[in-house]
């Protein structure tokens, strides 16, 4: 009701935000399909049938429920050991989102730290860590995870310090050029003649002025880190049977592609859906938070 | 009256890179400035752009640390080499910029930004802190509920004030003002410029005011320095440089200012080409390669700084009397 009442005064950043956010309808879905997601995941032993390591030995194979032979036992049938579909991708979700978060928290962290401190300090230390982070970019991302998981080992938090590794230098790159082009104005400069500290200087007045773009490139990457995960299971150096992370699920059963089309479908559905509602949710932010887009 | 800052001799040297390969250059932004401020006085700034107006404000707010020279601050010597100096003086020197889009943290309420120096140099509790962000807002003719909104929700006159109440949050003694009207409207200057005045009557605060819009000057210095190319050309009082300008580039700035009153006017003299790059300065007179008045010992002596009738001017024309209008 302030609003009413003070028509003259502009919106809030966040009200703001949000406005130019809900306008878009793909980024909408995006989040929509998002939080449905993690309610899935967060309900995931209330919800899903049965549990996702469990084998019914009387049907192997079975189809989904539309399909000839289907029951309403196992929606989306069951995969080649008997396991229930739908169990097994719901509690699925769980991994591709738990990978997703870790690795996009991890390397955004160390991406902003380096990134920032990188900029505010320029000279050597920025040449160094530039130089060592285009090295990293020039190594194709999924070939470097795989060298970085063969020496570490294949498990699911592997292949996660992999993907870290892999998509950090994105995130230092895009914190450097923000930070350098926020140094130079002079609210910075203001902040030092009063007294700030370079810490206080860099994460304190620089930082938040520079989150915009690395929001955006956070969102996009979440949707990187689940394919790169799901890569890395489909090709055994992801997370170990019988844990039912999806691009696992989809390796473990491409032999049946010709015979049971539903064991590999549907893992790669959800692949897909996911990885394109983090997409349009990264589009609505990125156009939501750039200022030269807005009117 | 009691000498607030002092400025002797400040130089500030900066090296730059002229290729691969290629000897360092050095580029004397600024090359021997002095001038006096006294409590409650204004010190006027002028000269166009790139003559060193803005690395002076850097040497005086302590961002950047001079190359040669010293300060005096309230009678004593102050290295700024040590850090605890420049820490101690930080709160007797403060600043306000030309732009005050730029110069306000977008993410950031007034509130904090009122703030944030009382955070960093005192021990003040929070809701002292809020006490004296709103005495200041309401010092610069803002309202209390403007200490709960963001910078983009303000206009330009009003950002140039809550800037202002900013740089006055540790009380400092000297505010150094980097054209700080330059980026209003004309209406908004008036205002800001009275606002600042108002201020320094209350306050006793003393103005280091860089601008190139020499009405203003007027209106508002007591002293004024005029700069070209890193030296100071001439510095007097505010009477003397407005009534009888001497040196030559004096009289060509004071020459482009409209004038209501054709007994005001003189004579429209019209600087031909640019300012000399610094990192190549002309030997002799800085001057001389734009004075109408040059003859050989400008092309090769520097002048010096002379006291003549209650000026300091650096002239070899005026310390030889063979300018016309004299």
């Amino acid at each position: 009701m302030t609003t009413l009442s003070k028509p003259m005064a502009p919106p809030s950043p966040l009200r703001e935000f949000w406005s130019y956010f809900s306008a878009n309808r793909g980024a909408l879905i995006g989040l929509y399909y998002i939080i449905f997601l993690i309610l899935l995941i967060i309900f995931a032993d209330v919800i899903s049938p049965y549990h996702p390591y469990e084998q019914y030995r009387q049907s192997f194979l079975m189809p989904p429920v539309w399909e000839a032979g289907g029951s309403w036992a196992h929606i989306l049938g069951t995969d080649d050991v008997g396991r229930d579909m739908l169990s097994r991708l719901i509690h699925g979700a769980r991994y591709s989102m738990l990978a997703g978060a870790m690795v996009v928290t991890l390397s955004l962290i160390i991406g902003i730290v380096l990134g920032v401190l990188a900029g505010f300090y320029r000279g050597t230390f920025e040449v160094v860590i530039m130089r060592i982070a285009d090295v990293m970019l020039a190594v194709p991302s999924l070939l470097l995870a795989i060298a970085v998981v063969a020496v570490l080992g294949p498990s699911l938090l592997n292949a996660a310090m992999a993907i870290v590794v892999v998509s950090m230098p994105h995130y230092i790159r895009l914190a450097r050029a923000s930070t350098i082009s926020e140094m130079s104005k002079d609210y910075v400069i203001s902040s030092r003649v009063a007294g700030a500290s370079s810490f206080r200087l860099m994460f304190v007045a620089v930082l938040p002025n520079c989150m915009a773009p690395l929001i955006v490139q956070a969102t996009l990457g979440f949707s990187n880190a689940i394919l790169d995960m799901a890569a890395l299971g489909f090709v055994g150096l992801g997370a170990q049977p019988p844990i039912p992370e999806w691009g696992s699920m989809l390796a473990d059963a491409r032999q049946f592609v010709q015979s049971a089309w539903w064991v590999v479908t549907f893992p790669g559905v959800m692949i897909l859906t996911t990885v394109l509602a983090f997409n349009l949710m990264g589009d609505g932010l990125r156009d939501a938070l750039d200022p030269k887009l807005k009117q | 009256m009691t000498a607030v800052l002092q400025a002797t001799d400040l130089k500030k040297h900066y090296a730059v890179t002229q290729g691969f390969l290629k000897p360092k250059a050095s580029v004397k932004a600024l090359d021997g400035v002095s001038f006096t401020l006294h409590a409650a006085k204004t010190l006027a700034v002028v000269g166009e752009s790139g003559c060193g107006k803005s690395t002076l404000a850097k040497l005086l707010t302590l961002i950047e640390t001079p190359t040669e020279g010293g300060l005096h601050f309230d009678g004593e010597f102050k290295d700024v080499h040590q850090p605890a100096v420049v820490k101690s003086l930080r709160r007797q020197i403060q600043i306000i910029f030309q732009n005050p889009y730029g110069s306000l943290n977008p993410r950031k309420k007034i509130g904090s930004i009122l703030e944030e120096p009382l955070i960093i140099n005192t021990d003040l509790s929070a809701a002292e802190r809020k006490e004296k962000a709103l005495e200041m807002l309401q010092k610069v003719g803002l309202r209390p509920e403007h200490y709960s909104r963001y910078p983009h929700m303000f206009s330009g006159g009003q950002r140039q004030r809550i800037a202002i109440a900013r740089g006055l949050m540790l009380n400092p003694k000297v505010l150094i003002a980097d054209e700080p009207v330059s980026a209003l409207d004309v209406s908004v200057q008036a205002q800001v410029l009275n606002l600042l005045m108002d201020l320094q009557e209350e306050l006793k605060l003393a103005y280091i005011f860089i601008s190139h819009d020499l009405s203003i000057v007027e209106h508002i210095a007591d002293e004024v320095l005029v700069m070209y190319l890193g030296k100071v050309v001439e510095y007097a009082d505010k009477e003397t440089l407005f009534t009888a300008p001497k040196h030559p580039y004096t009289r060509a700035l004071l020459s482009s200012t409209p004038r209501i009153h054709p007994e005001q006017r003189i004579e429209r003299i019209q600087l031909k080409g640019e300012m000399p790059s610094p990192i190549d300065p002309p030997t002799g007179c800085a001057f001389h390669t734009r004075c109408q008045f040059v003859n050989d010992r400008c092309k090769q002596e520097t002048p010096e700084l002379i006291t003549t009738d209650g000026a300091q001017i650096a002239c070899h024309a005026v310390q030889e009397a063979r300018l016309p209008y004299l």
